[in-house]
């Protein structure tokens, strides 16, 4: 533990844990409210990026349909919320239901594919729920549904903003420890050995499909619990939530971290919001309204990155010990 | 009958769009082996480039005319400073890099053109209908559309069954070797098919632009579309990709409709209305899911 | 006589017009080395997939180790014993050599359905993957990155692999392709003291090797076997001198 702390991967991942624990204490001193809410979004868009992240990273699985689980169970909470049940302790477990429920299936028709095919078939059933989302009419169709935050009597106010991050950090905490003993589990290493050599695998014996479903049910488990947190955290769900170019989004920030990396889906989220906040005022001292228009930087950055920074963020932090 | 034959001949419409969109796709997949996000970027610069230059021209015609090499130049441009780089790469890096030429194009309309959107208007001599059956009227610039683009139509399909180039297409990605060793110049023939793919792309962006309008981000919802008909049609198979987009612009039409009508017998008109065009996208994104699940590399694509 | 182990019978593939596979029945019988030869475009490799499961034959059945496994999954069938090393090395190059084995042996040893455990620890994957190390000579090699070891040690790495999963059968594709000739001498002599505990169906260019090892030889020439029989019969058959001859002049 002690000798984690002096790599520089160890310190850097320390400093941002220690950080990101106190955080409501930090807003709260500097009286900073605005940077809670963006702290709030982090840890959550950091749930769904080590979901994606267990697919993605360990099992090289391009799924460009991952934000479709932020409106699987943002959703299932919001219609709940909207025919009047409130307890967390339904919303909740029936979201993710339906999260994993939604992603044994389509992880069962789109792993028959591979390569590009995969991508665009996790794309497809992204749209598809997409559509749905949109086209759900009564439950607010494109502009989306207002809804209250889940209660959970006697135990923790979600309204309360402080209590809310802090079940969101406790849970991106857990998210991390159970990839960190997934990834050299046995069955990480399966996975990791078929993204390495698919077919060397199955001639070990191994059925690859069936490693491969059990990762994307898991991820997409856990990727319908960030979306339950999203809904909560804006008191809100639209189609948005889940747009293709969310997917998009979350794939950046995997690479950005570092793909594979157990921090890596955390530095991932950190430099894209980062990138977000900072860009604009940036620009802005560079010339004044240049500002408004940060993504003509921020692609060719994207583009750069691509081509010549797969390793991420976690690969400048020196090199790992497996 | 009147009323399904209009709307028969809009789906075909707007499959043909669709067709013109998907075909640059699918060569620069089947041929380059790239994933192109970015190709609907090219969809929505054709339609602002023509808007300019249909201002400046104050010809519909002339604009047009002008916009088309406007966008081929842009196209190889892009191919030049980012693409070319792309290919020896994965899909995953291909996806990364055309996702932030997206972002990129999108901003770069938003500050050069404004975040307003754009309308450009009918030109006056197809503001009318036409008769294509005795007391059948048809709007002209939709038809206008359905010849242009099934004159490109023919021209891809004798392009990729008679010509050079298109022997050179259909020897495909996995020959990229034989092509090099049969003395041709790579480059230059990547180049060209991206910018020719760029073309059709611009074309159909301004084609579609005096019906629905020209904005930011106009080209990203229509670019997932296109690529689920080339994945429906199979990855490289220009074929593939035209009955899939007819298909899809066929359901996507009468599903618009015909299911709004179906949908009153048991559910109030508005709720039909605008539930409406979400099931017709919903179809198509069925419709690809079993045809991969029954083939997995699409309708024509080669199996591996 | 013994029960063969794999016995094809009659199988048949067709890709389009060609006939890559006519009408081929083979066996192999415990303690025996059976190598397939034949020229380049015989249908080996066809022949080898269908054997290992890869692709399902037109017509014709596949018995192994007393079973039906004509339509059994690949992965079903490396249960059943059926281990194999690729024409084309196929390691796990991310992972050291001890890591390919120990995934190997984990294979082996049931499903892996394990999320919380560390595999990378595990005795039970690190004693036998450590063990088949040595027994390859690739004892020193262990802690090596597969991607960073010689192309001789990637074949005896696979090999290694193979044997994690205690086959009774061993399809070996061409296991001396690219060595060198003192690699290809001590791979023999490795092959020749495994036989007894495992028997070999061995695909080989190389027609020392084969002529050394091989119990039984069997010639395929466009997708048929023209020949069946010891090294000795193999050499005086006239068929085989044409087909192989005619290719040499050819």
């Amino acid at each position: 533990m002690m000798a984690a702390l002096r790599t520089p991967r160890g310190l850097a991942t320390a400093l941002i844990l220690l950080v990101l624990a106190v955080l409501p204490l930090l807003t709260q001193a500097f009286d900073q409210r605005y940077l809670l809410s963006i702290g709030t979004r982090i840890v959550i868009w950091s749930i769904a990026a080590v979901s994606l992240n267990m697919i993605l990273g360990y099992g090289g699985l391009v799924s460009f349909g991952h934000a479709m689980f932020f409106g699987i169970g943002g959703y299932a909470v919001g219609i709940l919320s909207a025919e009047g049940v409130s307890s967390g302790w339904i919303q909740w477990p029936v979201a993710l239901l339906a999260a994993t429920a939604w992603a044994a299936l389509i992880g069962a028709l789109s792993l028959r594919t591979r390569g590009l095919y995969f991508i665009m078939i996790t794309l497809a059933f992204a749209q598809l729920v997409y559509y749905v989302g949109s086209g759900l009419e009564a439950y607010g169709g494109d502009d989306g549904l207002n809804i209250s935050r889940s209660r959970f009597p006697g135990l923790i106010d979600l309204r309360d903003k402080a209590s809310f991050y802090w079940l969101c950090f406790a849970l991106l905490c857990a998210s991390l420890w159970f990839c960190g003993r997934y990834a050299n589990s046995h069955f990480g290493l399966v996975l990791r050995g078929a993204k390495s050599n698919e077919l060397r695998m199955t001639a070990l014996g191994f059925p690859v499909f069936r490693y491969r479903l059990a990762a994307f049910t898991i991820a997409g488990a856990l990727g319908g619990l960030s979306g339950i947190l999203l809904a909560n955290e804006g008191a809100y769900v639209s189609p948005a939530m889940m747009s293709w170019m969310k997917s998009g989004d979350l794939i950046v920030i995997v690479v950005l971290g570092g793909m594979g990396a157990l921090f890596g889906p955390l530095y991932g989220t950190i430099a894209f919001f980062v990138l977000e906040e900072a860009l604009p005022p940036l620009l802005n001292l560079a010339h004044k309204g240049w500002g408004e228009y940060w993504m003509i930087v921020f692609g060719p950055l994207l583009v750069l990155i691509a081509l010549y920074a797969r390793g991420g963020i976690d690969s400048l932090l020196g090199r790992r010990h497996e | 009958m009147e009323y399904l034959l209009l709307q028969v001949l809009n789906g075909v419409q707007l499959g043909l769009l669709m067709f013109l969109l998907a075909a640059g796709l699918t060569l620069t997949l089947g041929i380059m082996d790239l994933v192109n996000l970015a190709h609907g970027s090219l969809y929505m610069m054709g339609a602002y480039i023509a808007w300019t230059l249909i201002g400046v021209t104050d010809s519909f015609v002339l604009g047009t005319l002008l916009a088309l090499p406007a966008i081929f130049l842009l196209g190889v441009a892009v191919e030049i400073v980012v693409i070319r780089k792309l290919y020896a790469r994965d899909h995953l890096t291909q996806v990364l890099a055309t996702f932030g030429l997206i972002l990129f194009f999108n901003e770069l309309v938003r500050a050069l053109w404004g975040p307003a959107g754009k309308s450009i208007a009918v030109p006056g001599f197809l503001n009318r209908t036409i008769e294509i059956l005795p007391g059948v009227p048809y709007p002209a610039y939709r038809f206008a559309i359905i010849v242009v683009g099934a004159l490109v139509a023919i021209l891809l399909a004798w392009l990729v069954a008679r010509t050079r180039l298109g022997m050179l297409i259909r020897a495909g990605a996995s020959n990229r070797r034989m092509i090099g060793a049969l003395g041709v110049n790579i480059e230059l023939l990547f180049s060209l098919v991206f910018g020719l793919g760029a073309v059709f792309a611009g074309l159909a962006g301004l084609m579609a632009a005096p019906i629905a309008s020209v904005r930011i981000g106009m080209g990203d919802d229509i670019l997932i579309l296109a690529l689920v008909i080339i994945v429906i049609g199979g990855i490289g198979s220009i074929k593939g990709a035209f009955i899939a987009a007819m298909v899809v612009g066929q359901i996507d039409i009468v599903g618009r409709a015909f299911l709004p009508d179906i949908l009153k017998t048991f559910m109030s008109s508005s709720a039909a209305s605008s539930a409406a065009p979400a099931i017709s996208q919903v179809l198509v994104y069925v419709l690809m899911a079993v045809v991969l699940v029954w083939r997995p590399t699409g309708l024509f694509g080669q199996r591996t | 006589m013994t029960e063969p182990l794999l016995r094809t019978e009659r199988l048949v593939k067709r890709y389009g017009g060609l006939l890559a596979t006519d009408n081929v029945s083979i066996d192999v019988r415990p303690g025996e080395i059976h190598a397939l030869i034949g020229p380049n475009g015989a249908g080996k490799t066809t022949l080898v997939h269908q054997l290992t499961g890869v692709v399902a034959p037109d017509s014709g059945a596949i018995h192994f180790a007393g079973r039906d496994v004509t339509r059994l999954a690949t992965h079903a069938r490396v249960r059943l014993g059926l281990g194999r090393s690729f024409q084309i090395t196929s390691v796990l190059r991310e992972f050291t050599a001890l890591e390919n084995v120990a995934l190997a042996v984990q294979g082996h040893a049931g499903h892996s359905f394990r999320f919380l455990a560390d595999a990378r620890h595990d005795e039970a994957l690190r004693g036998p993957a450590r063990r088949l190390l040595e027994e390859v000579g690739l004892g020193e090699r262990a802690g090596t990155l597969a991607a960073s070891l010689s192309h001789g040690e990637q074949r005896q790495l696979e090999i290694a692999m193979a044997l994690a999963g205690e086959p009774s059968l061993l399809l070996l594709d061409e296991p001396m392709a690219g060595m060198g000739v003192e690699e290809s001498q001590r791979l023999i002599g490795f092959l020749r003291a495994l036989k007894q505990k495992h028997a070999m169906l061995l695909i080989e260019h190389d027609m020392d090797a084969v002529f050394q090892l091989a119990d039984r030889i069997t010639v395929l020439v466009y997708g048929r076997a023209i020949a069946s029989g010891t090294p000795d019969e193999i050499r005086a058959n006239p068929d085989v001198r044409q087909a192989y001859l005619g290719e040499e002049a050819a």
